[in-house]
């Protein structure tokens, strides 16, 4: 039963191999008068995460502060275990708010991957899942599959992507209000066990936590993404094409330079997600593109580079 | 009488910090958690009753200690194991089952002789608390 079927809560793998946080600092047995912060960090090697975050995500300023703070909070935490002050672990259930494509779910792989590293949380496998995977189709359905749910979760991060969909105030009987009742009573008492992420687009959020204050109460962190510029979402760009081992030719830079704002005012715009869609499309063109001239063999170079032809070719444009 | 099933039964009852550590050594190794309960205590009785469904795809142990110990509050004078199945090709069985809760007396077996043929014997053991009905043996 392994095998994730396909609207089935996807698992990812952010554990570290080797990185058996929890133990490293805490088995200090006397209580000691003084602590060293910055072997602590060493130790944990979240700077390493942290460093990744500043370097492959572009912009999400706020957000990264957001999670700095977070890591220097769980640190001091340690510390002050080692030196036998006992002050209850912290809650960290987080939501997520912002727009289509500003990575939230990244950022939500990472934060697993820096809570583990941290200690907080002791496997740091991230569930992702939505309103499909907690709430059933029939009475005492709901139940026990939040619970299955919960129970795959413990020891990482559940991702709960919008949350908003489960509650639906237009039906009083919805079975959604039993999955937050569920998950509301574990967020609770097995704080220890696992942490909560809900995400969603912002103004849905907002009804959401409205409706059920009990949810939002026990959130104690609020991080916002905001939107790209444009010029972050260039460099968004690069990385992907370079991700994709292809290459941007000069034309094709001017291009997506002229592209970007354009998209922008566009309807339906998503961000990362949308400039990931029209390197797609791009990728499309320039296939076609190779295609047409066969009957000659094509070099490495051709291969991987993507013209300005095959951007300006978008709709966008038009 | 002290019944002896399944793994670390000679070892005094474990506390619940070392079956959660037993737990996570099977999830460890990719096997999929169980929790069954039977207040009949022979050794030839396989049918044991489930605790909900097995657990599949747990990274920690603490879900399935949730389990257990819902399963304790409720049959607290049941014997409650916890089987750890392998999916592998070629194992696809039980590779761990051990007690996790057992009731508080337990009376033991009886000798039954049966004379058969003549002068033969055939002999059975019978718990004595499977003289009562099932539920309310302990």
């Amino acid at each position: 039963m392994t095998n994730a079927t396909a609207n089935g809560p996807t698992e990812v793998d952010g554990a570290a191999a080797g990185n058996p946080a929890a133990d490293a600092g805490l088995a200090a047995s006397a209580p000691a008068d003084s602590v060293d912060l910055s072997a602590l960090l060493a130790d944990s090697h979240v700077n390493e995460v942290l460093d990744e975050l500043d370097a492959e995500l572009i912009g999400l300023k706020p957000v990264k502060a957001r999670i700095r703070e977070v890591a220097a909070l769980l640190l001091v935490e340690r510390a002050r275990k080692q030196l036998g002050l006992v002050g209850g672990s912290p809650s960290l259930h987080m939501s997520f708010t912002g727009n289509p494509g500003t990575g939230k779910t990244t950022v939500a792989l990472r934060m697993a991957q820096i809570l583990h590293r941290l200690g907080y949380v002791r496997k740091g496998h991230l569930v992702a899942v939505t309103r499909d995977d907690l709430v059933g189709q029939y009475i005492g359905h709901t139940a026990p599959k939040t619970k299955e749910i919960l129970k795959k979760a413990m020891g990482g991060v559940l991702f709960i992507d919008e949350a908003y969909y489960l509650y639906r105030p237009e039906n009083e009987r919805d079975y959604g209000q039993e999955a937050i009742e569920i998950l509301l009573q574990v967020m609770e008492n097995q704080r220890d066990d696992l942490v909560v992420i809900v995400a969603g687009y912002k103004d849905r959020m907002d009804t959401f936590f409205r409706s059920n204050p009990g949810l939002s109460s026990r959130i104690a962190h609020h991080l916002d993404f905001p939107d790209y510029q444009p010029e972050e979402l260039e460099e968004i760009a690069q990385r992907m094409v370079h991700g994709m081992q292809y290459r941007l030719s000069d034309s094709a830079k001017a291009a997506l330079h002229e592209y970007i704002p354009l998209r922008m005012r566009q309807p339906h715009f998503a961000n990362a997600r949308s400039i990931r869609n029209a390197l797609d499309r791009a990728r499309l063109r320039q296939a076609n593109r190779l295609f047409a001239q066969k009957g000659r063999s094509l070099t490495r170079d051709e291969l991987m580079t993507l013209e300005g032809e095959d951007l300006r070719a978008s709709r966008v444009f038009a | 009488m002290r019944i002896t099933q399944g793994t670390f039964s000679f070892l005094p009852d474990l506390t619940d910090a070392e079956i959660r550590a037993q737990i996570d050594y099977a999830l460890d190794k990719g096997w999929a958690i169980g929790v069954e309960y039977t207040d009949d205590p022979h050794p030839r009785n396989f049918y044991w009753e489930m605790w909900g469904n097995p657990m599949f795809d747990l990274r920690d142990a603490a879900g399935a200690m949730t389990e257990v110990l819902a399963c304790r509050k409720a049959h607290p004078q049941h014997y409650i194991r916890v089987n750890a199945f392998d999916s592998t090709r070629g194992f696809e069985t039980t590779r761990l089952s051990f007690i996790v809760n057992r009731p508080t007396n337990e009376p033991g077996f009886q000798l039954k002789r049966n004379e058969v043929g003549g002068r033969s014997i055939q002999y059975t053991t019978e718990s004595y608390a499977t003289k009562k009905p099932e539920g309310s043996r302990y």
